[in-house]
């Protein structure tokens, strides 16, 4: 075997990179060493049904749907050596049994077969005893349409039942949290949610009692799944055991359409998928990435859709005070009234109360009225809470570093208060309030609105700052818009549009660029928001190179602020300690 | 190569031309129905259960519903079961399947006190938009709980658009009771 000194075998090179060579269904290709036969299965693009798995989670290995055939070189005699083919491989000695492959890492040489009878008779099987005991439920279950039970007895199943036998009972539209429901028939004892309550949230208070047929999802007698991470598992479940009280029948999935955007309740800037239908947001969902929120979202996140896009105070119409009462006005008497009344002002009686809920191509847009006005009085108003140590950050904004990059404010606050004593003393006579409540959050009184010769707001909800001002502009909810927004550990991430703004609203940034235009009554040059980003990859070294593919569905960093979202660190310090994938 | 042969139209003598001798054969044809007609006795007239003025069925004094074959496709409407139970689910897969999208739905919950509380789920509204409708009869096929079917209604008609649209009741109303359908939700359930 001269030539096999010279010439390196496949395992060599490999071993090198601290690769493996793996044969998946007749191809060889290199895979990390120590990756999961699942995984590599996945490299390869080849389909391997599972329930119990999930890259997040650990692996118990209790559902043995991903079931395939395993083979390695057979064992060598004592002093015999290994034969190698004309490619450098081994002969594969393939087992007779089926392996699971979750739980089991590949090796040198190793053959997996996602195809072929064993493999398909085996899946045949399990599907079988996965639907002895599962209910006709389909066209009540919400799950139906994205249940992967559903999915694999159409691939797997044999489409007749054998069973003649009574089912066993189990109890149905269980109440186990404020959020969710639980229905034990349909349960196919996966263990996700246990995990995931385990692992995840800290708060174990799922289990299985009984044994056999018989196994039931129970929660702790005492307790409720009231953790304010317990929505997951309604995403996590594959099948419709776990349902969502807020979505509980609401629409049927398969009308929904996904639109890939981020959350805007925290500075953490969860990556969601909004579904929608026509002109409704029916849930929100979370988005995988790895670098922001894994695949969990906070269930408070979830569900503050409901007040912020379709509430009923939603403001439709523009809106100009005659006396006490609002009336209805177009858009362009109402700008122009805006426009006027800024300019009975001088520049220093003027200030701007921008958000850092407004995205980045929106504050670039503030930033230019007040060039525009020449007004040099200009914050935003900070809001905090508490942290949780998972994924809700204690910064409550969800754009305040773009919002300090672009307005180049170090500190808010002190602004803030700066701008209340002016209004209060009389020095500031107007005021322009970007998608932010005064009284509120901004320690504001009535008193100091009143005293406002000139208030003009843009708000998305009817609020006491919407009621003092004297022209209100309808704008954009977050499923509304697009734009970008920089999170707290510094990615630069975007907002899609899932719906069309109700009635005579507008896109914020439109509304200020129109404000704009009113006030110097130039010809209009902006048309779209890719002209504003593109406009602003010039003005700040952050936004170099910036358009919206490439922020892409999962953003980049654009700065480094140090800060790190505790969840993620587990979750790498867990993917480290080889407790999960990834 | 196909062989192309030329056809010669027939040449016509002097009264062919002047065709006065095929009206005259053609007001024979005519005055014969109407002889029959005045005496009561049209061809078809029986089987298609005319008035006997000619084979003209005096619509609507006079309807062929009888004649409506078993596979007729009329009007959708909601179907109630022998125990009173309103077999729609609300899966919504009619909605999905309606090709002109005349069908909406709105689901809701069955209130726990409800008898059938362990079904869950029934639509709060059901409506069918009758100008859209085509009567194709999917949303029948695929009704996993037997619940929708084409009846044999087939004047629809209303003097506003509103009008044309069926609600929950007046599907309940067309459709009635329908018994022999399986017994999914039954006491093994």
């Amino acid at each position: 075997m001269s030539d096999t000194d010279t010439k390196l075998l496949p395992k060599d090179v490999a071993a090198e990179k601290g690769l493996v060579n793996v044969q998946i269904d007749g191809h060889w290709i290199q895979v990390p060493k120590g990756t999961r036969m699942i995984e590599a299965c996945k490299i390869a693009q080849k389909e391997v049904p599972h329930y119990c798995y999930h890259p997040k989670l650990s692996s118990p290995g209790n559902c043995r749907m991903c079931l395939v055939q395993m083979g390695m070189p057979p064992r060598l005699a004592p002093g015999q050596d290994p034969e190698y083919s004309e490619e450098g491989y081994q002969e594969i000695g393939w087992m007779p049994r089926p392996v699971i492959a979750c739980a089991n890492t590949v090796a040198e040489n190793m053959g997996i077969r996602t195809q072929g009878d064993l493999v398909e008779k085996t899946r045949e099987g399990v599907m079988e005893f996965l639907l002895i005991n599962h209910p006709l439920d389909c066209p009540i279950c919400d799950q139906a349409g994205e249940c992967t039970l559903q999915e694999f007895s159409v691939e797997h199943g044999k489409g007749v039942s054998r069973f003649k036998e009574d089912k066993v009972k189990k109890p149905k539209n269980v109440d186990i949290g404020p959020r969710i429901n639980l229905d034990d028939e349909r349960c196919i004892m996966c263990s996700r949610c246990i995990r995931f309550m385990d692992e995840v949230a800290d708060d174990a208070v799922l289990g299985f009692t009984q044994r056999g047929t018989h196994t039931t999802l129970t929660c702790h007698p005492d307790r409720k799944v009231d953790s304010n991470y317990g929505m997951n598992i309604i995403d996590l479940c594959p099948v419709g055991a776990l349902t969502s009280k807020d979505f509980r029948f609401q629409m049927r999935v398969w009308f929904l359409k996904e639109t890939n955007s981020i959350d805007v309740n925290c500075a953490t800037g969860t990556n969601i998928t909004l579904w929608s239908r026509g002109d409704k947001v029916y849930r929100v969902t979370p988005r995988r990435n790895n670098d922001v929120n894994s695949d969990w979202m906070p269930d408070s996140h979830r569900l503050a859709f409901h007040k912020q896009v379709h509430a009923e105070s939603r403001l439709t119409e523009p809106m100009i005070r005659q006396g006490q009462k609002h009336e209805v006005a177009d858009w362009r008497t109402a700008l122009e009234a805006a426009a006027d009344g800024l300019k009975q002002f001088d520049a220093q009686e003027i200030a701007i109360i921008a958000s850092a809920r407004q995205t980045n191509e929106e504050l670039f847009l503030t930033r230019a009225l007040g060039d525009t006005l020449g007004c040099s009085e200009m914050t935003t108003i900070e809001r905090f809470g508490e942290a949780d140590d998972k994924l809700v950050s204690a910064d409550r904004n969800p754009n305040s570093l773009g919002a300090s990059i672009i307005l180049n404010l170090p500190s808010p606050g002190a602004r803030l208060s700066a701008i209340r004593d002016a209004v209060r003393s009389g020095a500031i006579k107007a005021l322009v309030v970007f998608s932010e409540d005064l009284l509120a959050d901004a320690g504001f009184t009535q008193e100091d609105l009143d005293q406002l010769e000139l208030l003009i707001s843009t708000n998305t909800l009817a609020n006491p700052t919407a009621q003092a001002s004297h022209i209100v502009f309808p704008t954009a909810s977050f499923a509304e818009k697009r734009g970008s927004m920089i999170n707290v550990s510094g990615r630069l991430q975007k907002l899609n549009a899932a719906i069309a703004t109700p009635a005579n609203s507008r896109d914020d940034w439109e509304v200020i660029r129109d404000l704009i235009l009113t006030i110097t009554g130039n010809k209009n040059e902006v048309f779209m928001i890719e002209d504003v980003l593109k406009a602003m990859t010039q003005a700040y070294p952050e936004f170099e190179g910036a358009t919206y593919s490439k922020i892409g569905d999962l953003g980049y960093t654009v700065c480094d602020t140090g800060v790190t979202i505790p969840l993620i660190e587990k979750e790498k310090a867990r993917v480290a300690n080889r407790e999960i994938v990834g | 190569m196909a062989k192309v042969t030329k056809l010669k139209r027939p040449e016509l003598n002097r009264a062919e031309e002047g065709y006065l001798w095929s009206i005259f054969k053609g007001s024979l044809v005519t005055l014969g129905h109407a002889l029959r007609s005045v005496r009561g006795k049209s061809r078809g007239a029986e089987s298609l259960n005319s008035s006997g003025l000619g084979i003209t069925m005096q619509y609507p004094e006079q309807k062929w519903d009888d004649h409506l074959p078993e596979y007729y496709r009329g009007a959708p409407a909601l179907v109630t079961d022998e125990q009173d139970r309103e077999r729609c689910v609300s899966c919504q897969l009619c909605e999905f399947i309606c090709p002109p999208k005349a069908i909406k739905i709105t689901p809701g919950d069955i209130p726990e006190d409800d008898p059938w509380a362990k079904v869950e789920k029934r639509p709060e509204e059901f409506e069918i938009d009758m100008i859209r409708c085509i009567y194709c009869g999917l949303c029948e096929e695929v009704c996993p709980e037997q619940a929708i079917y084409l009846r044999k209604d087939y004047a629809i008609t209303g003097t506003s658009r509103e009008e044309m649209v069926h609600n929950k009741k007046k599907l309940y109303e067309i459709g009635g009771k329908r018994v022999g359908l399986v017994n999914k939700w039954n006491d093994l359930k």
